[in-house]
Order: structure tokens, then C-alpha cells, then sequence
């Protein structure tokens, strides 16, 4: 089963790379950018094939190691 | 007075502490492997500068997982004192030793230069052959020190005088122009409840020395040989 794992900084955490990349996007002539925000995307490969057990782990894995959230948000997609 | 100094893949200011902890207590740190959970007895560990595990996925995130940062939490917590420089400090708020995140500079460039601090708590076994108010010129050397918590967390900090260093101007002013990297409250180094945990992102073992160019950093060492040599 495959984990897809997005972590997002938090509202209201500044995101310097995302203003950069706003800025450069506006220069190239795209107009209409409102925000934007840089973050990560990871994907496991899990040997569990049980979707709860899977979600439980994955879970934890965000909040141990995969994401700091004083200043990040996880969201866990499974493809079951 | 008995040190270690934690070395992981990827340290690079581990063998600058080796030198000034030798100047300043007259005897070689033990340089002890990441890996190694067996930690010696020890009166001071110090977790040095460097890139540790190539700052993959967060700066000091995978150090602060290995075996023996797990021991370094179980003595800090014990009283031992623990001193964490740059890439250190990140790997004492990733293991949750120290509260916040050093997030990326505000400037996106990586800051490489002397800055000014001023000595916000001299009432501690790292800074006490200093006096408050201080204004002292050690080098800051990263790219992620650019500290952040919530406000509440930032309240509490400033309330139990837990910030031991800010960015401050050449005369001592705490302002924003003298920030260097976008860190909440110009914070440079902080404390835990404790006062046995310090983190801090410039290097005091860069300038231990006059042949490197100045000697500021040097009175935290013998200030710590002195402290811990009483309490030993």
C-alpha cells in the first residue's frame, strides 16, 4: 500500500521560498497569483495492507519524524 | 571537568569545540561517535556545528534520532549540562530538548559573518564569565537560524528569562536591523526551564582564539571549565 504524505507550513508561518516563487512567477508574466506556499510531498511504500493500521503508523511516523509540527501540517493520503 | 562532544555525519565544528575546550580546561574532550548510545559520564556534552545527515528532510531532524541524542535528552534531564552550536541548537529543538524550530533564513541566503549578541542571562554555567547586558562578537555560520514559536511559547521564554543571547547593534540595541536572519525577538540562544540546556546559532568556538581574530567566545569555555570544576 502506498502512503502520499503532504506537509504544508502552518497558516501564519512566514514561507520565504513560496514569496520567492511568487515573485519569479509574477516577473515571468503570470498574473493573478493570490499566495504561495512551498512544502514537501513524500511517499512511502508500506508493507501493511491494512488501511487502519496503516493510517495509525503513518501518523505516527508525521509526528515523530516526518513533519515538525510547531510550524507544519501533514495531511496522509492512502491508495488502497 | 569532563566533556563529549557528539559527532555525527556531516559535523564540521566538532574539532573547533575540541580545541577550545582543551585551551580553556587544559585536557581533550572524549569525541563520541552518533551512533554509540554508550555515552561515558560526562560533566558537559556539546553537540557541535556542522551539516549532520546533509540537513535532509529538516535541519538536525534524522540527528536527533540517533541512539545517542536519546541518552543526551536522559542526562539533560538529569542536570547535565548540554551546549548546542547552530546545527546543535536545531538538534536539541528537533529532539525537544528546547521549544520552537530554526526555520529557513527569512533572506533565503545562508549568513556567514560576525554578528553582535547581547548576554541576556549570565546567570548560567555557560555564560557566566559574562555579564548581563554584554554586548560580545562571535561569527553565525547557517541557513536555517532563523528561530520561531508561537507567542505563548515566546512569552514564557522572555518571562523565565530563558533567552540568553539576541542579535543586537554594535552598541547593544536590540533592533531589527541587527537581525540577521529573521529570528523571532532577534533570539540568538536560548535555555530550557532548567537552565542546564543551551542553544544557540553563532559559534563561540570560532573566536576562542586571538590568532583567529577575536576572543569572545572563549570566557563561555572557561566560564563552563570553571563552573563544573567547582560542582565536580
Amino acid at each position: 500500500m502506498k502512503a502520499r504524505i503532504h506537509i504544508t507550513l502552518k497558516n501564519g508561518v512566514l514561507d520565504p521560498q513560496g514569496k520567492a516563487t511568487e515573485h519569479a512567477l509574477g516577473g515571468l508574466g503570470f498574473g493573478g497569483i493570490n499566495d504561495a506556499r512551498q512544502g514537501k510531498y513524500i511517499e512511502l511504500d508500506l508493507a501493511e495492507n491494512d488501511p487502519v493500521k496503516a493510517r495509525d503508523t503513518v501518523e505516527a511516523m508525521c509526528q515523530k519524524l516526518l513533519a515538525n509540527t510547531v510550524i507544519e501540517n501533514y495531511e496522509i493520503d492512502l491508495d488502497e | 571537568m569532563k566533556a563529549a562532544v557528539i559527532v555525527s555525519p556531516g559535523s564540521n565544528c566538532d574539532r573547533d569545540v575540541q580545541v577550545a575546550l582543551r585551551q580553556s580546561a587544559g585536557s581533550d574532550p572524549i569525541m563520541h561517535w552518533h551512533a554509540d548510545a554508550d555515552l561515558p559520564d560526562v560533566d558537559l556534552i556539546v553537540v557541535p556545528g556542522g551539516f549532520s545527515y546533509g540537513d535532509y528532510l529538516r535541519a538536525g531532524a534524522l540527528a536527533a534520532q540517533s541512539p545517542v541524542i536519546r541518552e543526551v535528552v536522559a542526562r539533560a534531564n538529569k542536570g547535565v549540562p548540554v551546549l548546542g552550536i547552530c546545527n546543535g541548537f536545531q538538534i536539541l529543538t528537533e529532539c525537544g530538548l528546547l521549544p520552537g524550530v530554526l526555520m529557513r533564513n527569512a533572506g533565503l541566503k545562508f549568513i556567514c559573518r560576525d554578528v553582535d549578541l547581547r548576554v541576556e542571562a549570565a546567570d548560567t554555567v555557560f555564560t557566566s564569565d559574562y555579564v548581563n547586558r554584554q554586548i560580545i562578537r562571535i561569527p553565525v555560520a547557517h541557513n536555517e537560524g532563523n528561530y520561531f514559536a508561537d507567542d505563548e511559547t515566546l512569552n514564557r521564554l522572555d518571562d523565565e528569562n530563558r533567552v540568553a543571547f539576541r542579535y543586537c547593534c554594535p552598541e547593544g540595541e536590540v533592533r531589527a536591523a541587527a537581525n540577521p536572519n529573521g529570528a523571532a525577538r532577534n533570539i540568538a540562544g536560548i535555555l530550557n526551564e532548567g537552565r542546564n540546556v543551551l542553544g544557540m546559532m553563532p559559534h563561540p568556538e570560532r573566536l576562542a582564539d586571538a590568532l583567529l581574530g577575536g576572543t569572545d567566545g572563549r570566557p563561555m569555555f572557561d566560564g563552563l571549565v570553571e563552573a563544573l570544576a567547582t560542582a565536580a
